[in-house]
């Protein structure tokens, strides 16, 4: 059977959990491979937790549940870490990677005993310093972009350039901030 | 060569309604087949397609216009799920009646109530009698396809049948996954023109639509729709063998996956179908002798066929999304046994799981657990209990059935 990356957003609604996703989705799709990019809806209203999932593979996938054993999980806000089981049937050998300003060590003791690599980003200050409001998708991006290698970097780097060019046809002006942003959460993106 | 895109199951079915590019859609909306007019309204705000686009006030509404629009002439297209389609009741029996083959997509939902907007088969499964034709789509690669072969079985003269393309609300609807799309020439050459014999703007031969018909007429007029119901038959598998050549992709009433060898087999609908392969792979790596049986057109119903196709296994599942309320099964899993009845005794072992209401997540164990239930009944030779829930969480539920 393929090898399938599976990967679980949460984060809550407006925040953009959903558009991480399909953002991701996007990306790997343009690299060639097998997507899927959805949702999990719950009370339809601003701020309520949501899970949005990936799965990224190099073959057809045809499963069309939700994923309960994921090899990533990130979380768009770190106030869910709390009020959300994140962890829950996260694979030890995949990671955790958290939208939040404190440490990997600072956040493991709040993840129910994973043991797993723990990962954190910036993703606020990396979004005001780059696009002057806070969108904390695109940094997000580029931080389970070099966390699970589900592609090349450089592959991946080139091909936003050339999406943000398609999607921001009209206001080109955001478009060094984005790949800034990418650029910098790839960097700053720290943890084991 | 075909165009590698990546597209929700709504927006495959806004495309897939661009390129074919209807004289008039007239949709309200409602969760989760929204999008649908979403797109396609700023389509027509584009000017990519010439759709006289109706935004109104409701789905009984949005049929009343299609039907207005279709008997004129036109082609007539909508979406809509759940309430939406429960609202269009009256006029879905008032559009097959007077044979006119509108296109609707229905993105299935759970029908109220409890207030649910997510997804299971209670909507269309309650306008199975309603005359429309229905195609069943596994995801947005089936919905495309389905919706581009739709006005081409509705529309033969033989049939002049509404027809309605279902997906799955939100599983589907809303996951992107890749997908390969035709060109626009393409389509346009493969669905045609529409031109009808008879309708109320020819006006060298006027016609009158909805006439009152008493005793004298009435029953003959049923039956001659339930006869175009039957012809219906070999005309979806005539387009689905041109669409093959044109596509590349090869439709029929039902699919038959890893059934050759197969002791037992699953029969269901929908998104659930790509859930089910991926358990039959797994479980075949153990060596276990399971298949899958998709059912892509379940209006008409190919009782014949599906007959015939699962009269070899020793157990069958029927897989419901949608309960009945007869305390006796859900619709699928009657039919299919009546399918088998008629073909006569013996048969396989039947057995019926609701399964997956109000969009309760169907996992691969979950599949799982279905086959190795039907592998004991065929080692067995014995059925415990025909009517069973998968997944539900209730112990009542336990005691009165099978439940993963």
């Amino acid at each position: 059977m393929s090898h399938v990356v599976e990967i679980r957003w949460h984060g809550r609604g407006g925040q953009g959990a959903k558009t991480a996703s399909l953002l991701l989705a996007d990306a790997a799709f343009n690299t060639g491979k097998y997507i899927q990019g959805f949702p999990e809806y719950g009370p339809e209203r601003m701020g309520a937790p949501i899970t949005a999932y990936n799965r990224i593979s190099d073959e057809r996938i045809t499963i069309h549940s939700n994923i309960y054993k994921p090899d990533y999980v990130a979380v768009v806000d770190d106030t869910l870490l709390t009020s959300v089981d994140v962890t829950a049937g996260l694979k030890e050998e995949g990671a955790i990677i958290v939208n939040t300003t404190m440490s990997p060590e600072e956040v493991k003791p709040l993840l129910k005993g994973y043991r797993g690599k723990v990962f954190t980003i910036d993703a606020r200050k990396i979004s005001m310093e780059t696009l002057g409001k806070y969108f904390p998708n695109t940094p997000m991006l580029g931080a389970v972009v070099k966390v699970s290698g589900v592609m090349d970097e450089k592959e991946f780097l080139n091909d936003m350039v050339e999406s943000f060019k398609h999607k921001f046809s009209k206001k080109p002006e955001v478009i060094e901030g984005n790949v800034k942003a990418l650029e910098r959460a790839m960097q700053e993106v720290k943890g084991a | 060569m075909a165009i590698r895109d990546r597209l929700s199951g709504n927006e495959a079915t806004a495309v897939a309604m661009k390129q074919i590019n209807p004289d008039v859609v007239a949709a309200f909306p409602i969760t989760p087949s929204t999008e649908i007019p979403q797109y396609f309204s700023t389509f027509v705000a584009d000017g990519a397609v010439d759709t006289e686009f109706v935004a109104v006030e409701s789905e009984h509404s949005a049929m009343s216009a299609c039907v207005g629009a279709q008997a004129a002439g036109g082609r007539a297209m909508t979406a809509t799920s759940a309430n939406g389609l429960a609202l269009m009741w009256e006029v879905l029996y008032i559009a097959a009646s007077l044979r006119l083959p509108i296109v609707m997509a229905c993105v299935n939902r759970t029908l109220s109530g409890p207030l649910n907007i997510h997804n299971d088969h209670s909507d269309s499964m309650g306008a199975r009698d309603s005359g429309w034709i229905q195609l069943y789509s596994e995801n947005n690669q089936e919905a495309y396809d389905n919706m581009l072969m739709a006005h081409r079985i509705a529309e033969h003269p033989d049939v002049m049948l509404p027809i309605m393309v279902c997906q799955d609300g939100f599983i589907t609807s809303h996951a992107v996954e890749n997908i390969e799309l035709m060109e626009d020439e393409k389509v346009k050459a493969f669905v045609g023109e529409y031109k009808p014999d008879l309708h109320l703007l020819r006006k060298e031969a006027p016609i009158s639509v909805g006439p009152l018909d008493l005793p004298a007429f009435c029953f003959e007029h049923k039956r001659q729709q339930a006869e175009a119901m039957r012809k219906a038959k070999s005309v979806i598998l005539e387009v689905a063998r041109e669409f093959a050549r044109i596509s590349g992709r090869h439709y029929g009433f039902f699919e038959e996956y890893r059934t050759d060898d197969a002791e037992v087999a699953a029969v269901l609908l929908n998104s659930t179908a790509g859930t089910a392969k991926f358990a039959v792979d797994r479980l075949r790596e153990q060596g276990k002798k399971v298949g899958l049986v998709k059912l892509r057109v379940f209006r008409p119903f190919p009782a014949d066929e599906i007959a015939a196709a699962l009269w070899k296994f020793k157990a069958v599942a029927v897989m419901d999304k949608a309960d009945s309320f007869n305390a006796a099964g859900g619709p699928l899993f009657t039919e299919v046994a009546s399918a088998l009845f008629v073909k006569g005794a013996p048969g396989p072992k039947i057995v019926n799981f609701i399964y997956g209401i109000g969009q309760r997540d169907v996992k691969a164990e979950d599949m799982e657990f279905v086959y190795n239930e039907l592998l004991n009944i065929a080692n067995t030779g014995r059925v415990g209990s025909v009517y069973n829930y998968l997944g539900v969480k209730e112990e009542e539920a336990v005691l009165n059935g099978l439940q993963s």
